[in-house]
């Protein structure tokens, strides 16, 4: 059974690091052995696999980029042939070719043992109905969530994201306890839900495992209040497994990562550098025990901070990383300065007339870059008084003045205009030309 | 007493204001008083209607961001001074006039005009107390 494993899960600091090193020796020739990519690079670095000294040497060993995948697409990294790979799944870039990764059956395996390890983490336990809307296809999100719910033995609603109406019937009808989605597309669902009658805060929903995307302490409390349930955060990402890497307990203070399979780093993601315990930095990660398309060094592009220790909350012992504070890649530099769209949504989240709905557009001009941010008037404080909503402006200026220490423009727009997301927000959008 | 003003955010882009008035006049709306108050990016278009919750039903059904306030109309005489008159009236008693207009067609041989201040009973008593008279619904019943 992959649901929770005390001997594994409750291990020893020594215990956790000895299942380490001997798996990642392993993984280590499985790849020198296997796959071309990795064996040129070790010839290059003149690194010698049985010479190393693990799991501390790790850090000499080279990083493996997202682009490594897509420029070997899209089967050339796999170290299986074709025709032992079970599943493919694939993700979307934004720029460009898709991001392919393969599964052996045993691949699917452990797919199924931390998924299933993973909602157990969140409370979830045989007769619970799990209502998944993440996107079942290529998406990791839908299967992953899938077959973890299939292992533990709950029951699963393979819904799909998309169709709120339906998801509302079905989570009324079938008495859903547990809601399975990104986070955002979880507010659209309870705004949905007032608008055609139904109370979010009524249902039987217990607990929410969101994902996919970042999301804030602002937002979580507002899940957890429209839907009355407890709102946990999980991680993962197509290139490591899909979902199921690192999950939320009930105490809500970091994400366990399951570390006997996913090995942590966080660098400093300018000079490659090492970091140590609570420092924020790009989280990167060795699969130790993957057949099909094992990664050494994978460099994630999520900002966390790491901790070790045995949580207060569970007692499980594995590291833990912080909620996701941003992406490298959404990192925005406006005219210098180092700002994440999640520190946006943190100011607006504080100012209880602003909805939570915003869009940020960066745009050039005269050779500067400016930042504007569309807010969503909400229909309660909408006023006839101009005055009123100038101090609303204002309010939302000089709050993200004082926290980011750069101005902005911030325009008021109607309710609803902001595009709402069935997946990942769009949060962004970058005007300036490359 | 007092009548229901609408009041409708309005996003500064072409056809906007286009949309708003197409659901009123679809709907069989009769708009009586409007002003708008405009900004850079945004105005906020007040109106008084014959009918004002049927207007709020069809306005949020067409996703319309609307609210409503309780505003003061109030009759004056059509000629020079005659606004001054109403204005006094509620500057010598401490009502603050936040903003106002005037209804499109006349009420007899007077003008008809709308005052939003913060105090609609004060205003209305004031008023009155002057002799002048107030509309007591949105129909222009007195």
């Amino acid at each position: 059974m992959g649901d929770f494993d005390a001997k594994i899960e409750t291990a020893s600091a020594s215990g956790l690091l000895k299942i380490q090193s001997e798996r990642l020796k392993t993984l280590l020739r499985y790849a020198d052995a296997r796959m071309p990519f990795y064996s040129n690079a070790f010839r290059e670095k003149k690194i010698s696999v049985e010479k190393l000294s693990l799991p501390g040497d790790l850090k000499h060993l080279p990083f493996t980029l997202k682009s490594d995948l897509r420029d070997n697409y899209p089967f050339s990294l796999f170290a299986v042939p074709v025709s032992d790979v079970a599943e493919i799944h694939a993700s979307s870039g934004t720029t460009g070719k898709l991001t392919v990764v393969g599964y052996t059956k045993n691949d699917i395996k452990l797919w199924s043992e931390v998924m299933a390890r993973t909602l157990a983490c969140a409370g979830v336990v045989k007769g619970d109905m799990i209502q998944n809307a993440y996107g079942y296809g290529l998406f990791t999100g839908g299967l992953g969530v899938h077959y973890g719910a299939l292992e533990l033995g709950a029951t699963v609603i393979p819904v799909s994201s998309g169709g709120t109406k339906r998801q509302l019937m079905l989570m009324q009808d079938f008495k859903s306890t547990v809601l399975t989605c990104t986070p955002s597309y979880s507010l659209f669902m309870a705004e949905e839900a007032r608008e055609d009658g139904i109370d979010p805060s009524k249902t039987n929903l217990r607990v929410g495992v969101f994902g996919a995307e970042p999301w804030t302490e602002g937002m979580r409390e507002q899940i957890e209040k429209e839907w009355n349930i407890l709102a946990l955060d999980i991680y993962g990402l197509s290139e490591i497994i899909g979902p199921g890497v690192a999950m939320e307990c009930e105490g809500k203070n970091g994400l366990h990562i399951w570390a006997d399979h996913f090995l942590p780093e966080v660098i400093n993601p300018a000079t490659g550098e090492v970091l140590g315990e609570g420092d924020e930095g790009e989280l990167v990660i060795t699969t130790i025990t993957k057949e099909a398309l094992p990664l050494i060094r994978y460099r994630t592009g999520d900002i966390v901070a790491l901790t070790c220790g045995t949580c207060s909350n569970c007692g499980r012992t594995m590291p833990r990383i912080s909620k996701i504070k941003g992406r490298i890649d959404d990192m925005l530099i406006i005219r210098g300065v180092n700002i994440f769209p999640s520190q946006i949504e943190t100011v607006l989240m504080n100012i209880p007339e602003a909805a939570p709905h915003y869009q940020i557009i960066v745009k050039r001009e005269k050779h500067l870059d400016k930042m504007e941010i569309l807010v969503e008037v909400v229909e309660e404080i909408f006023s006839d008084e101009v005055r009123k909503l100038e101090e609303l402006e204002k309010k939302v200026v000089s709050e993200i003045e004082s926290t980011l220490g750069i101005s902005v423009d911030v325009k008021l727009v109607e309710p609803k205009s902001i595009e709402r997301s069935m997946g990942k927000a769009k949060r962004v959008v970058d005007q300036r030309e490359k | 007493m007092s009548i229901t003003q609408l009041s409708v955010f309005l996003e500064n882009r072409l056809g906007r204001l286009n949309d708003v008035l197409a659901v009123l006049g679809q709907g069989g709306i009769n708009i009586r008083a409007l002003s708008l108050a405009d900004k850079a990016n945004y105005g906020i278009l007040r109106l008084i209607v014959d009918n004002a919750q049927s207007a709020i039903e069809k306005l949020k059904k067409a996703d319309i961001s609307v609210n409503s306030a309780s505003v003061v109309a109030a009759e004056i005489e059509d000629e020079p001074g005659g606004l001054l008159k109403a204005v006094k009236i509620l500057v010598d008693n401490g009502v603050n006039v936040e903003y106002m207009y005037a209804f499109v067609e006349k009420s007899g041989d007077k003008a008809v005009v709308v005052f939003r201040v913060e105090d609609n009973e004060k205003a209305e008593e004031v008023l009155k107390a002057s002799g002048i008279k107030l509309f007591t619904d949105n129909k222009g019943s007195f």
